[in-house]
């Protein structure tokens, strides 16, 4: 069964073309300021080689980092109408009251906290004030806002407020785009309202960015069903993805871990993803990547989602340098790298260049960094390992040693040695390691409700049974299906024994059943 | 003593306040996210050495009550808690020279704090626990037999309520917390008041220097890249219990407490070992193997091995690498009056309370 796997980057997209377990071709193109024609060059590429064309591809599987690297550079976010239904409850916390002021500024988010909500046991906190929602909506309305989102008190538990504020907002703003605060996050206002607004001010770009990879399918002579990677290395319908871009906002680094754990056979290791912009640390436990168990913060905003553990760092090989101040970045040149870069003829100084100047990769034309001073290259560098040092340690769980696997492309920026590290391995297309997992997400099915008057482990047994028909409909092959983790909550003082159940499976995609009915 | 409390106290005073709160008492985060905020709009506390009270000093105890999920919804609101301190001053007549908090571990370590800061009151460096427990009894007021009326609570709806008399701390308990309940789960309370000398004969003193500068520990070991337990341990002066893995966390929700058990399977020395950790709200009791190793009150605490974090009850979870340590409790908590208020037979085990740290 064909796959093709592609992994858009903001400096690199590559792509794989995979049968099964094998690779059949693999490419990686800088990701140009049209990204879509990088993404059709990329599908061209690995399908002109084989002699299956283009038509013949069973799915393709896309994985971005648009959606995270747009939070962490602060650019590309929509201006959001934030509505929140507590009042007269948490007055003195407004939205985004926790979120670093730059990203605060670069949203503006226009701000109404309203009566209403829940309490915890489903009783009214005070009755929803729906002209206060309705004029929320006409002034986001006339601020030409297009993306609402709406977080009301206890609505994990209780949805109500949140679904007829939207209808509200709609019969107001007929076309404006809604995320509701209980279709994403969990208990705890403050952390699932940031994944809210978060999730508003990416779905513009969320949307495009579907179109535009259809487009480019289409063009490409692709007819396959495509899907958009997951937080949790699984895959959804792109269509589906679109509406909730934060639930992608790990897939790039989680594709990159579950392809290194294919390449090296090793479940249980380190792996860093050293991208264009940024470079992600994470856990292979079992073959997966360890599940973050609490607060998670994303561009310095805690969220409270399912999110891989993940250590991000301002890393990547379009990083820029400062060379009077001697600092590494934040700021990155992204896919401009190939027209921006020292060595590419450009005039900004950035790690790919330190590395040319050191001989550590063959990028470029290296005659075009030969006046850097030496000095200042190895005290880059050595910044360079500290750093890589410092994250690695940071995700640890013993003293013991680790092998940490160097993926994606920029590792030739991580060294042969570093401390705390038994080895750096490094693999064959591991500059496609993130295409590769993407290729081979599978699809997960996800029970979370509450579950009363049944004893805990009947409430898990049967929050699994229905996870596992969930991911059969999902497309999933039913003896491929596996337990990927359960959690389970007593929601105090509701009567019953009531527990929120949380379980999620995955499973292998089904490619002969979908052939057939293809 | 009196002085200005810094707003570079505010994040060490909340991590050593987590930590002391013995997996409970709830997140400090909000209240503390409450506080800078206060000191960004150009409010700011004193914090005032409990033996400088004179004698008549009316001293408000305050403290956020209800269930700790609740209050990751309904966000504390420093207007609430000095709401509560308002209603009790025009209920007893008598206006307060300080605040304290009722216990310094987890949030309410925060709460004098918040009110102080809105209503420009000292907040006294004391408490009546020094650590957190769930109920009003097994405060060191409650072991000093002081009175315990009357009580003051506060809604976010303009609910107000005053308890003003109770027969003891346990109806004082009972009764609050059905109000409390009945608002919500989450309320804002004002306790019996107290005296200058019934603060400075059975308050816990000095606790929330104690818990700043077990922060500033704690924050500093992980700056320097050295050990954030061994600096908890060596600050408190505590014994390491037990490292290793969390491999399950059974809870269940009765008579208004997260009761449960933790499984925590050994590493390193403690591997081959199995420690349960049974709570009521705070870690109650550490049982080694089946053998009970530490209990009530002497102060078990949860940590992230790596970071030294605390690790609430509510908040521990599968696959956590945790260490367990103990740190001693307060002498009032450890006389036999003491521990017919929080020692182990308290919480319902029928054990006989033996320390860590007798020798």
């Amino acid at each position: 069964m064909k796959r093709i796997g592609i992994d858009v980057g903001g400096t690199n997209t590559d792509a794989v073309l995979i049968d099964g377990e094998t690779v059949l071709s693999s490419i990686k193109f800088p990701t140009t300021a049209d990204v879509m024609k990088g993404v059709v060059d990329a599908i061209r590429h690995v399908t002109a080689s084989q002699p299956a064309s283009a038509s013949q591809v069973d799915a393709v599987m896309i994985g971005t980092t648009h959606f995270t690297n747009a939070v962490v550079e602060r650019a590309r976010l929509e201006r959001v109408g934030a509505i929140r239904i507590a009042m007269p409850a948490g007055a003195s916390l407004p939205p985004m009251v926790d979120w670093p002021d730059d990203l605060r500024e670069a949203v503006d988010p226009l701000s109404f906290m309203v009566e209403g909500g829940h309490e915890y046991d489903g009783r009214p906190l005070v009755p929803l004030d729906r002209d206060a929602v309705r004029d929320a909506a006409m002034r986001i309305r006339d601020a030409g806002i297009q993306s609402v989102g709406i977080t009301a008190l206890f609505s994990p538990l209780t949805t109500e407020c949140e679904v007829e504020a939207a209808e509200i907002v709609r019969s107001v703003m007929p076309n404006a785009r809604i995320t509701l605060s209980h279709t994403l996050g969990r208990i705890g206002l403050l952390e699932r309202e940031n994944v809210t607004l978060l999730n508003a001010a990416l779905q513009g770009l969320g949307q495009r960015t579907v179109d535009a990879f259809a487009k480019a399918l289409k063009e490409s002579g692709v007819h396959a069903p495509f899907y958009l990677t997951q937080n949790d290395g699984t895959v959804v319908l792109a269509e589906v993805a679109a509406a909730n871009p934060v639930y992608s906002f790990a897939s790039g680094p989680t594709n990159s871990m579950r392809g290194a754990a294919f390449l090296t056979g090793l479940k249980e290791a380190m792996v860093i993803d050293v991208g264009g912009t940024t470079s992600d640390i994470g856990c292979l436990v079992g073959g997966f990547p360890r599940e973050a168990n609490n607060v998670v913060e994303v561009g310095g905003v805690r969220t409270l989602f399912r999110m891989p553990d993940l250590l991000p760092m301002a890393l990547g090989g379009g990083t820029i340098i400062d060379a009077e101040k001697g600092t590494i970045g934040p700021r990155s040149v992204g896919y401009r790298i190939t027209s921006e870069a020292l060595v590419f003829g450009g005039s900004t100084l950035t790690t790919t260049d330190i590395a040319v100047a050191a001989g550590l990769v063959e990028i470029g034309d290296r005659d075009r960094v030969s006046h850097l001073d030496q000095t200042l290259v190895s005290t880059l560098l050595k910044r360079i390992e500290q750093m890589v040092e410092d994250s690695v340690d940071r995700m640890k769980t013993s003293a013991d040693g680790v092998e940490l696997i160097a993926v994606g492309g920029g590792s030739f920026l991580i060294p042969e040695k570093l401390n705390g590290v038994s080895e750096v391995l490094r693999v064959e297309h591991a500059g496609v390691a993130n295409a590769l997992g993407a290729a081979m997400a599978q699809v997960s099915g996800e029970v979370d409700q509450v579950f009363s008057e049944m004893s805990r482990d009947a409430a898990i047994a049967e929050a699994e049974k229905l996870a596992r028909q969930r991911a059969i409909e999902a497309g999933a092959q039913p003896g491929t299906i596996s337990l990927l983790d359960t959690e389970d909550i007593p929601i105090a003082y509701l009567p019953g024994d009531a527990r929120r159940v949380r379980v999620r499976v995955v499973g292998d995609i089904a490619f002969n059943e979908k052939r057939e009915v293809a | 003593m009196i002085r200005d409390f810094e707003v570079d106290e505010i994040d060490p005073l909340a991590v050593g306040a987590w930590i002391l709160g013995t997996g409970g008492g709830g997140s400090p985060y909000l209240a503390q996210l409450n506080l800078k905020k206060l000191y960004r709009d150009g409010r700011k506390c004193r914090l005032i050495d409990p033996l400088e009270l004179d004698d008549d000093d009316a001293v408000a105890v305050v403290s956020k009550m209800g269930a700790p999920l609740v209050g990751q919804e309904r966000l504390v609101d420093p207007a609430h808690l000095a709401r509560a301190m308002k209603l009790m001053e025009e209920y007893t007549g008598k206006p307060f020279r300080a605040v304290m908090s009722v216990e310094i571990g987890g949030g309410n370590a925060l709460s004098p704090f918040l009110a102080g800061a809105m209503l420009d009151i000292p907040v006294v460096d004391a408490d009546a626990m020094g650590r957190a427990y769930p109920e009003a009894q097994m405060t060191s007021f409650a072991i000093g037999d002081l009175q315990m009326y009357p009580l003051t609570l506060v809604d976010c709806r303009d609910n107000e309520a005053i308890v003003a008399k109770a027969a003891s701390w346990k109806w004082m308990e009972r009764i609050s917390r059905k109000v409390c309940t009945e608002v919500g789960s989450t309320s804002a309370t004002c306790k019996a008041p107290r005296t200058g000398r019934e603060v400075k004969d059975w308050g816990v003193l000095h606790t929330v220097t104690k818990a700043t500068s077990l922060g500033r520990a704690v924050l500093s070991a992980r700056a320097r890249h050295t050990d954030p337990v061994a600096a908890v341990l060596e600050h408190e002066g505590g014994v390491e219990l037990f490292k290793g893995k969390v491999t399950d966390v059974d809870r269940t929700t009765t008579g208004g407490f997260l009761r449960g058990v933790a499984k925590i399977e050994g590493l390193d020395s403690d591997r081959g070992s199995l420690l349960e950790l049974s709570f009521q709200n705070e870690w109650a009791v550490a049982f080694r193997d089946g053998t009970p190793m530490a209990m009530t009150p002497d102060l078990i605490c949860l940590l992230d091995t790596v970071s030294g974090e605390a690790i609430g009850t509510e908040t521990v979870r599968y696959g956590q690498r945790v260490t367990a340590v103990a740190l001693p409790a307060p002498a009032v908590l450890q006389t036999p009056k003491g521990l017919e208020h929080v020692g182990p037979r308290a919480f319902g085990y029928d054990l006989d309370f033996k320390s860590v740290f007798a020798s």
